[in-house]
């Protein structure tokens, strides 16, 4: 068995860009199948254009339209692409330097092997048949032979202008709970709730950490905690938000299990929500046992226990 | 050898709004840098280093925007630095450009901090939910209510103390043209009235999701003789603590009052309540005045709320505090530190407008931030140390 237990977590976001005037007039061409680029106050047409003169640092304001056509002026061959690259097949990363701008410009070029792509070569923009505004309303360059012209976008659906994109981030990441969260975790698939006391100042950490947060001590001797414990404090969330799990309203408690020196942060149920008291006591409720994991949630919550509260003396210094 | 002076000479924010569409990023931090470069009477090529920060990069999804920002904030050629210390962020990336000139490394350096809140949603970024954990967290207010329900308990406060605050804050901002909210008409009835989101935390009693930014431009003691009212630095502290120490005090955190001692005995003040004439501190939630008045050695342990009932949080009170409107009116998180830390320097350079303070000559800026585990905080002054 693994010494440390590890689970997929994915985090996933729509961020909403906004563009401001610079790189939304770009945008906004793009979507219109023109290429626009920005002149400098030497005088250069950078593509896209530049938010602030690098010399002045004033915003730029004078717009050049320059050709969908330009020629290769270096790039690097991509053997194996990954996802979200521009192509599932291999292709090129091409700096293009538009007829028209002065610095070039990083997308892809669609060709089939690497003897096939040169520097100086002359390439056209490929067009995304329904544009929106986004950089990949160019699909990629693509060579363009002797003779033939700049290919032509079709029209596009929209004529407003630009304000915004909208920026997909998926990150994957393979969660990893170190040996002593482990241990927790794995107490809690056979039903125990285990803890860790410091060998310096003899506070019991649940869930366990590696070192004590107070005096950076080790900790080894593991301490199975009592299944019944007090509300330090707690609060009621009324607020619904992206992402949540619980349906609100739900009382969100700190509950300082017995023999614990840190209270751990879980659901109360089994009393109405303004009845749930600073000093209740409490028990844990599990789950049924088939549906057990390595997690906190095979605790499902913790409800009264019906003793008499607590003492403010017995917890005020958890709070 | 010891600390250079160093002082504000320029103060720059944006309008903050809930949606600012109509920039950037980069559009949004040029606008409070170039306000503040006005205020100077300085332009970029006058500055030596440029210091910036912003809040956890989930935030808008982008890993370490300082490398695409760098031209903008006109720091080609320049030593460029980053600083991230989640909510206290604005602070800590303006002492750290204080430091630059204190330490006698730079003479001019300007120092920007933002969030555009409108491109992302804080309040996910701050639940993620993780393998094998509880998920009841509830981002900023779901952290921070359990810890507003012990400080009542512990000072046995009034339980409408929260909505005086959510009250004077509001007001203040309708003085203050760069605030979020102008809430007309905000009483404490009003906000006792909002919807319970984080009980004991009401809708009122939060502070809104901005985007803004702020800038500071502070510069050695040379380049400060051109400025008809520098802001002179009279202290600054950092401190920090773990999250989860067992038997840690949540409701007034030792580094908190670690970082304020030793602040007040750099500013050779020895009773900041009757020599601080105002104070700009972080309040995200509005029990969090009493709890830093606290925590900061304004008032004894368990006093702060009197001092809040008696209107002495005011304009015109004792101790006026976050005259701006504070962090209930406005919250680009990343700048939300930084603009505390400008309106103190405001405060003292008599260039508040409105919500100016008469008189005043000291102020605090504050800011903290993590699970209250962060603090920044800096003492400016109309005069120049002694010390």
């Amino acid at each position: 068995m693994s010494r440390t237990l590890q689970a997929p977590v994915t985090v996933a976001f729509d961020y909403t860009r906004s563009t401001g005037p610079v790189v939304g007039r770009f945008l906004t061409g793009l979507r219109d199948g023109i290429v626009v680029g920005g002149r400098t106050s030497t005088g250069q047409v950078v593509v896209p254009p530049l938010e602030f003169d690098p010399v002045t640092h004033e915003a730029t304001t004078e717009f050049v339209e320059v050709s969908s056509v330009g020629t290769v002026t270096s790039w690097t061959w991509v053997p194996e692409p990954v996802k979200h690259q521009p192509f599932d097949r291999p292709f090129a990363f091409a700096l293009v330097t538009l007829d028209g701008a002065d610095v070039p410009l990083l997308h892809a070029l669609d060709v089939s092997s690497p003897a096939e792509v040169s520097t100086g070569m002359r390439v056209r923009v490929r067009w995304a048949a329904e544009r929106v505004g986004h950089i990949n309303d160019i699909l990629c360059f693509e060579p363009l032979a002797p003779g033939e012209a700049a290919a032509t976008a079709p029209a596009a659906a929209s004529d407003e202008a630009v304000e915004g994109v909208i920026t997909t981030v998926s990150l994957d990441y393979d969660y990893a709970a170190s040996p002593e969260e482990s241990l927790f975790y794995r107490g809690l698939n056979e039903g125990r709730i285990m803890g860790q006391r410091c060998p310096t100042c003899q506070k019991v950490y649940v869930p366990p950490r590696s070192a004590c947060p107070a005096d950076g001590t080790p900790t080894a001797e593991e301490v199975e905690l009592s299944q019944t414990g007090t509300i330090t404090t707690f609060c009621i969330v009324n607020v619904p938000f992206l992402g949540q799990k619980i349906t609100p309203p739900y009382v969100s408690a700190y509950v300082l299990l017995d023999g614990a020196d840190i209270a751990v942060l879980h659901l109360i149920l089994g009393v109405p929500a303004d009845e749930v008291r600073m000093g209740m006591r409490v028990k844990a409720v599990w789950k049924p046992e088939d549906e057990w994991a390595y997690s906190l949630e095979n605790i499902d919550h913790f409800a009264p226990t019906g003793d008499p509260d607590a003492d403010f003396d017995t917890y005020k210094q958890h709070l | 050898m010891g600390k250079q002076p160093a002082a504000i000479i320029g103060v720059g924010q944006t309008h903050h709004r809930a949606q600012r569409k109509d920039v950037s990023m980069a559009g949004l931090c040029r606008e409070a840098i170039d306000r503040a470069l006005l205020d100077a009477n300085l332009t970029l090529d006058d500055i030596d280093a440029i210091v910036v920060g912003k809040a956890p990069d989930l935030f808008e999804g982008v890993m370490m925007p300082e490398l695409f920002l760098a031209e903008a904030l006109g720091a080609a050629g320049k030593p460029l630095l980053r600083v991230h210390t989640a909510g206290s962020v604005g602070g800590s990336t303006a002492i750290v450009a204080s430091s630059l000139v204190q330490a006698g490394v730079h003479k001019r350096v300007l120092t920007v901090a933002y969030e555009k809140q409108s491109e992302s949603n804080a309040m996910w970024a701050l639940s993620v939910p993780l393998p094998f954990n509880m998920p009841v967290h509830a981002g900023a207010g779901g952290y921070f209510a359990p810890h507003v329900r012990s400080y009542i308990r512990r000072s046995q406060a009034p339980t409408h103390i929260g909505a005086i605050v959510a009250a004077k804050d509001r007001n203040n901002a309708l003085k203050n043209p760069y605030a979020h909210l102008h809430n007309e008409g905000t009483t404490v009835e009003s906000v006792l009235a909002s919807q319970m989101l984080w009980d004991p935390i009401r809708y009122d009693e939060t502070c809104p999701s901005s985007d803004g930014a702020c800038a500071l431009v502070i510069v050695d003691e040379d380049t400060a003789k051109s400025s008809p009212n520098p802001a002179w630095i009279h202290g600054t502290v950092m401190r920090s603590e773990a999250t989860t120490a067992a038997e840690r005090d949540q409701v007034n955190p030792q580094a908190g009052r670690d970082a304020a001692a030793a602040l007040w005995k750099q500013a050779g003040i020895t009773n900041p309540l009757e020599e601080i004439d105002c104070a700009e501190i972080y309040v995200p939630f509005s029990w969090f005045e009493p709890m830093w008045i606290e925590n900061l050695g304004f008032t004894a342990e368990g006093d702060g709320w009197k001092l809040t009932e008696s209107g002495e949080t005011a304009i015109g009170g004792k101790l006026p505090i976050n005259m701006s409107g504070g962090v209930l009116s406005s919250n680009p998180i990343g700048a939300s530190g930084m603009l505390r830390f400008g309106e103190a320097a405001l405060q003292v350079r008599g260039a508040a407008g409105e919500h100016q303070v008469d008189g005043a000559r000291r102020a605090l800026g504050h800011a903290y931030g993590g699970g209250a585990q962060f603090f920044a905080m800096w003492v400016v002054g109309s005069e120049k140390p002694t010390n």
